[in-house]
């Protein structure tokens, strides 16, 4: 025997291997879920998107309680404690966008897609954990802010509850709301493959664009407005109808339309796209 | 066992990799070797379905990787770029990509003692150095307890016992019947580790043989000469067939002749040796010789300095 044969590494037989089991769709979404859970800033983003929700709520039933005849109408509705989302949609839509972002960042992308050569699967299932995460933690920051903040107005009379008309639809519609721009996020995070790109994305598509639409002369801008995602949230998130704005379920369908639009673009994209 | 069948891939108008065609067989240590920019990459990255051929076709086991329902199990692959999320522990790292294909935490836990990441498992891999990521990543390739594994060029930033780690772990696997193909710039590497070669140049195939016969015919051999009548043993022995070459006074480079001619020639004339020695172009060098003309980027030429510097010396 030669000596190089003596170093030879042992590696595990073969013949003592367990039962092989195929790749599936249960089995990929099990893997996002222990991508999204073993990242510490997935879990300080997603506190940080709750705390907004819920510490906002709270300060603004502080400072309205005691001046609540000089409040306009849209302040004093069960809308005007949730102010909060501005921030809250940020963080949740940059949490989207870097679930997806930091694997083409990091390289981890080409890991991903070794092991899930169909790749469509990928696409679904980080939608899947991301948006049910985000549903969850979302929908509970906007009833906890809401019942706490209500609870600070009751000591002036002035709170209402979940059960009065409209009212559930547009708190856990707030949360909805949130969650969808999350998976807007991560849609984007698809799209353009990089974190700094997607998040200036989301900010443009969210913020920037509704803006300028809205000061454009005549009307054309703030009607195209109201079929952009924020736009259409607001339908459904807000408890005073406005001029230039849908109906809640109308807009609600929008912005689905959005999401899954988005997906579907996603999806085509990664399958196409060398990695 | 990988089959490549005209395998092209263009990015633009730059072809990167070009009509190439070879079959990896199980069994061997297989080195896919190259100079930098010859579309090594590009070409493993096409084998697994990372990037899709402009034209042809590759198959791992008789099928396109992506077709295979547990691709984990089939290759296993460790890419050049690092392809790891840097904010994730290695142990959890492997457990996400382990879920994929229902693999176990046992062979999770198996893997990372296998490579030695044991102490350092739930740290942070962006924390890694080059070395602990290399092992990371070959702990991923490894498990899925596949027949094939694919190593992109496994040895860069390794320290001396991280290779020979590597050297030996990769001809136990093809030990075990496995397919194992590895890509490097560096003969010198695959020399020690391979038992055939797939060699490619500006994503062309230039040759496709065992380590062995690419050793026999690509080594010229000369015989290096050192006398004080240098002049006298060049005019002795020249004639068609050899060439004579001169690096300093007294020294000769003589090919065509053995060594023994050399020396018995010299006494016959009563030349003085000091020094009379066979030399073997180095692998390095026959690579070079092979790959000359298909290396992408080259330093300027230094073969007219030594001219010159020559030109002094005589």
């Amino acid at each position: 025997m030669s000596t190089a044969t003596m170093n030879v590494v042992e590696v595990p037989s073969q013949v003592a291997r367990p039962q092989r089991r195929d790749v599936s769709f249960p089995r990929v979404v099990k893997s996002e879920w222990i991508k999204f859970a073993t990242l510490r800033s997935s879990w300080l983003t997603l506190f940080g998107a709750v705390a907004a929700m819920v510490v906002i709520a709270l300060v603004i039933a502080g400072s309205i309680g005691s001046k609540w005849s000089t409040l306009a109408p849209a302040d004093a509705a069960p809308s005007g404690v949730l102010q909060g989302y501005f921030l809250a949609q940020l963080l949740i839509g940059v949490l989207g966008v870097l679930f997806v972002s930091a694997e083409y960042g990091t390289g981890m992308i080409r890991s991903t897609l070794a092991a899930v050569p169909r790749r469509i699967p990928v696409v679904l299932a980080k939608a899947l954990v991301f948006g049910g995460i985000a549903l969850a933690a979302m929908v509970t920051a906007s009833v906890t802010g809401f019942l706490g903040a209500e609870g600070l107005l009751s000591q002036y009379h002035h709170g209402v509850s979940l059960g009065d008309p409209g009212v559930l639809r547009v708190v856990v519609g707030t949360g909805a709301f949130l969650a969808m721009v999350g998976l807007l996020g991560a849609v984007l995070g698809w799209i353009v493959r990089s974190t700094a790109g997607g998040i200036a994305g989301l900010v443009g598509i969210l913020i920037v664009v509704p803006v300028i639409l809205g000061v454009m002369p005549g009307t054309w801008g703030k009607t195209v407005a109201e079929y952009l995602p924020a736009g259409a949230g607001s339908a459904f998130t807000n408890s005073v109808h406005t001029t230039y704005m849908l109906s809640p379920w109308a807009g609600f369908a929008v912005l689905l339309a959005w999401v899954l639009g988005g997906l579907l673009a996603a999806a085509a994209l990664v399958k196409r796209r060398d990695a | 066992m990988i089959e490549a069948h005209n395998l092209t891939k263009e990015y633009g108008d730059k072809t990167a990799v070009n009509d190439l065609s070879f079959t990896v067989r199980p069994g061997i240590v297989t080195g896919f070797l190259g100079p930098n920019g010859a579309g090594k990459s590009t070409t493993m990255r096409m084998i697994v379905g990372l990037d899709s051929p402009t034209s042809g076709t590759v198959t791992v086991n008789g099928r396109r990787y992506a077709d295979h329902p547990a691709p984990l199990h089939e290759v296993g692959v460790l890419l050049e770029a690092r392809a790891i999320h840097t904010g994730r522990s290695a142990e959890n790292h492997l457990r996400a990509m382990a879920a994929t294909t229902g693999i176990g935490r046992r062979r999770v836990e198996e893997v990372i003692d296998l490579v030695g990441l044991r102490e350092v498992a739930s740290k942070r891999a962006g924390a890694f150095s080059l070395g602990m990521g290399q092992r990371l990543g070959i702990a991923s390739a490894l498990l899925g307890d596949p027949d094939t594994i694919m190593l992109d060029e496994p040895v860069n930033g390794l320290d001396p016992e991280g290779i020979l780690w590597i050297r030996n772990l990769l001809k136990g696997l093809a030990a075990e019947g496995r397919t194992v193909f590895v890509s490097s710039h560096l003969m010198s590497e695959m020399a020690v580790t391979a038992e055939h070669l797939i060699v490619v140049g500006r994503g062309r195939l230039i040759r496709d043989m065992s380590v062995a016969d690419f050793i026999d015919s690509a080594s010229t051999k000369s015989v290096h000469v050192r006398t004080p009548q240098a002049a006298q043993l060049r005019s002795l022995l020249l004639r068609d067939g050899v060439s004579v070459s001169s690096s300093d006074r007294d020294e000769l480079d003589i090919t065509g002749l053995s060594s023994d001619t050399i020396g018995k020639q010299a006494a016959d004339a009563g030349i003085v040796l000091y020094e009379l020695s066979p030399v073997q172009a180095s692998l390095e060098q026959a690579f070079m010789e092979l790959t000359k003309d298909e290396v992408e980027y080259r330093a300027a030429d230094t073969q007219s300095l030594t001219t010159d510097h020559q030109e002094l010396a005589a």
